[in-house]
């Protein structure tokens, strides 16, 4: 029971430092294949009296991924009444060109806009439909939530900082007397220190392979999976490898931090 | 006859404006047994911490076992530590380790073989009389059981020097008794050096003894 209680307090804390941190990395991960998917439904309409080649559009606005030229046909078919043949052919000689531009990511407002100036600065192009009451709602919806994850996470991460901090004080208060006891005998600062070492080590791994239990549960778990398809995400957004080891990481990191700590500040009682 | 300790124009104190031992010069055979009295804050234990280095001499010179405390480093501090063995009124034990694993402490510190470890520590137990008592935690156990515990403690790696501070001060008759006749054995039996600070010298001890009574922050021998 002790030494459970031992454990229990450190562990707690690093995984409100891992469940922050790894809902952060699957949200932004979520955002980024959503992202993705919006701009393969998003595009931009560019009305030209001339004929732009794919080539060149690509040429001047790197963000273009793909260009492709709208059949004035549908236009047509709606003025068809009563036009001759020979008229519409002509019409359709008259008629400005029609492109539909894809992006390679989903734009900002701003570089919607300044790819909209930049290509009304091509005196062939008439007309640029960016679709922004759309594209700005959508944006800023994806924004919302990015900044309420964001905030989440800065604030479980306070928490538990906070809690850490306390962590610290009883870890001090809890060790110090064993390590000046070993100090009498002689017992070296290493060894001394060790069980905080272990200890923060132990702690590290139960909490990394606490939190990749519950992630690799909730990546797989048939709800989630259905509720990111509904969104059209279908990524991986856990990696078991690399996550797992980022998670172990950065417990590491924390909790060897923690220990260093009370051992650089340890005076040996007089 | 070896010298264990020698003391020189020594001046100790927590602060470098008031000193509690004032420029004492002393010195202390080796297999020796000596008591130090005097008056509660009379410097006692502050010279004994001098001793196991936990106070670093203000002034003059202190050499213990060949080493000289005044400047000494960390690491030549805890190889001196290694052949001393401390005795606290409070017992210093650690809590969260078993009675075994406390009598232990010296002899994991010095590395030595787990089986001479194992050995060493059931020998103690036995002559402490605490076998039964070899996986319970301090807190189990009664006050003179502690303190036979850290007596086992400080004899496990047969050091050179023992020093003891008032280490009966919260013992029975009994508990007192066992911890006089443990420390007896130790001077007798491994010839270490006893350095035994207390109020009142216990006047069933068997063996000759030397006695200094500190007194204003001077060190007397009493004859």
């Amino acid at each position: 029971m002790n030494a459970f209680k031992n454990h229990l307090s450190l562990v707690v804390a690093l995984l409100g430092i891992l469940f922050s941190l790894q809902t952060f990395i699957i949200v932004e991960r979520a955002i980024d294949a959503y992202k993705q998917n919006l701009a393969c439904n998003y595009s931009l309409v560019v009305v030209s009296k001339k004929t732009i080649t794919e080539k060149t559009f690509q040429k001047k606005y790197k963000i273009i991924s793909n260009v492709k030229e709208l059949a004035p046909d549908n236009v047509i078919k709606k003025l068809n009444s009563g036009i001759d043949k020979k008229n519409i052919e002509l019409l359709k000689l008259a008629l400005p060109k029609f492109y539909r531009l894809k992006l390679l990511h989903y734009p900002s407002p701003d570089e919607v806009n300044s790819l909209t100036k930049s290509l009304l600065r091509n005196k062939d192009i008439m007309k640029v439909e960016t679709f922004t009451k759309s594209h700005d709602s959508t944006y800023k919806l994806l924004l919302l939530f990015k900044n309420v994850i964001t905030v989440f996470a800065v604030s479980v991460g306070i928490i538990t900082i906070l809690l850490i901090s306390k962590e610290l004080k009883i870890w001090q208060f809890k060790h110090t007397e064993r390590m000046s006891i070993m100090g009498l005998f002689g017992a070296p600062t290493w060894l001394s220190s060790a069980v905080l070492f272990r200890l923060a080590i132990v702690d590290a791994l139960i909490a990394s392979g606490l939190a990749f239990i519950v992630f690799s549960y909730l990546s797989s778990s048939d709800w989630v999976i259905g509720e990111l398809t509904n969104v059209g995400i279908s990524i991986k957004i856990f990696d078991k490898f690399s996550d797992f080891s980022m998670m172990l990481g950065v417990a590491l990191l924390v909790s060897l931090l923690l220990a260093s700590f009370i051992v650089i500040s340890h005076k040996e009682e007089v | 006859m070896d010298k264990v300790i020698v003391a020189q124009n020594l001046s100790l104190g927590y602060s470098k404006d008031e000193f509690i031992i004032k420029d004492i010069s002393f010195s202390i055979d080796s297999g020796s047994f000596v008591f130090i009295t005097g008056a509660s804050g009379s410097g006692k234990s502050t010279l004994l911490k001098s001793l196991y280095g936990a106070l670093k001499p203000e002034t003059g010179s202190l050499v213990v076992a060949g080493v000289e405390l005044k400047g000494v480093n960390k690491s030549k501090l805890n190889l001196l530590r290694k052949h001393i063995g401390i005795v606290f009124q409070d017992y210093k034990l650690i809590k969260e380790w078993t009675v075994e694993k406390n009598i232990m402490l010296p002899l994991l510190v010095g590395g030595y073989d787990k089986k001479v470890q194992q050995d060493q520590v059931e020998k103690l137990l036995s002559h402490v009389r605490l076998k039964h008592q070899a996986l319970k935690y301090p807190k189990e156990l009664s006050g003179g059981e502690q303190q036979r515990v850290a007596m086992a403690r400080a004899l496990s790696n047969n050091p050179v020097l023992i020093l003891a501070d008032e280490p009966t001060g919260n013992l029975d008759d009994y508990s007192s008794q066992l911890i006089w006749n443990l420390l007896e054995g130790a001077n007798k039996d491994l010839d270490s050096t006893v350095i035994v600070v207390t109020h009142h010298i216990p006047e069933s001890m068997r063996i000759e003894y030397k006695h200094f009574h500190i007194e204003f922050g001077k060190i007397h021998e009493r004859i």
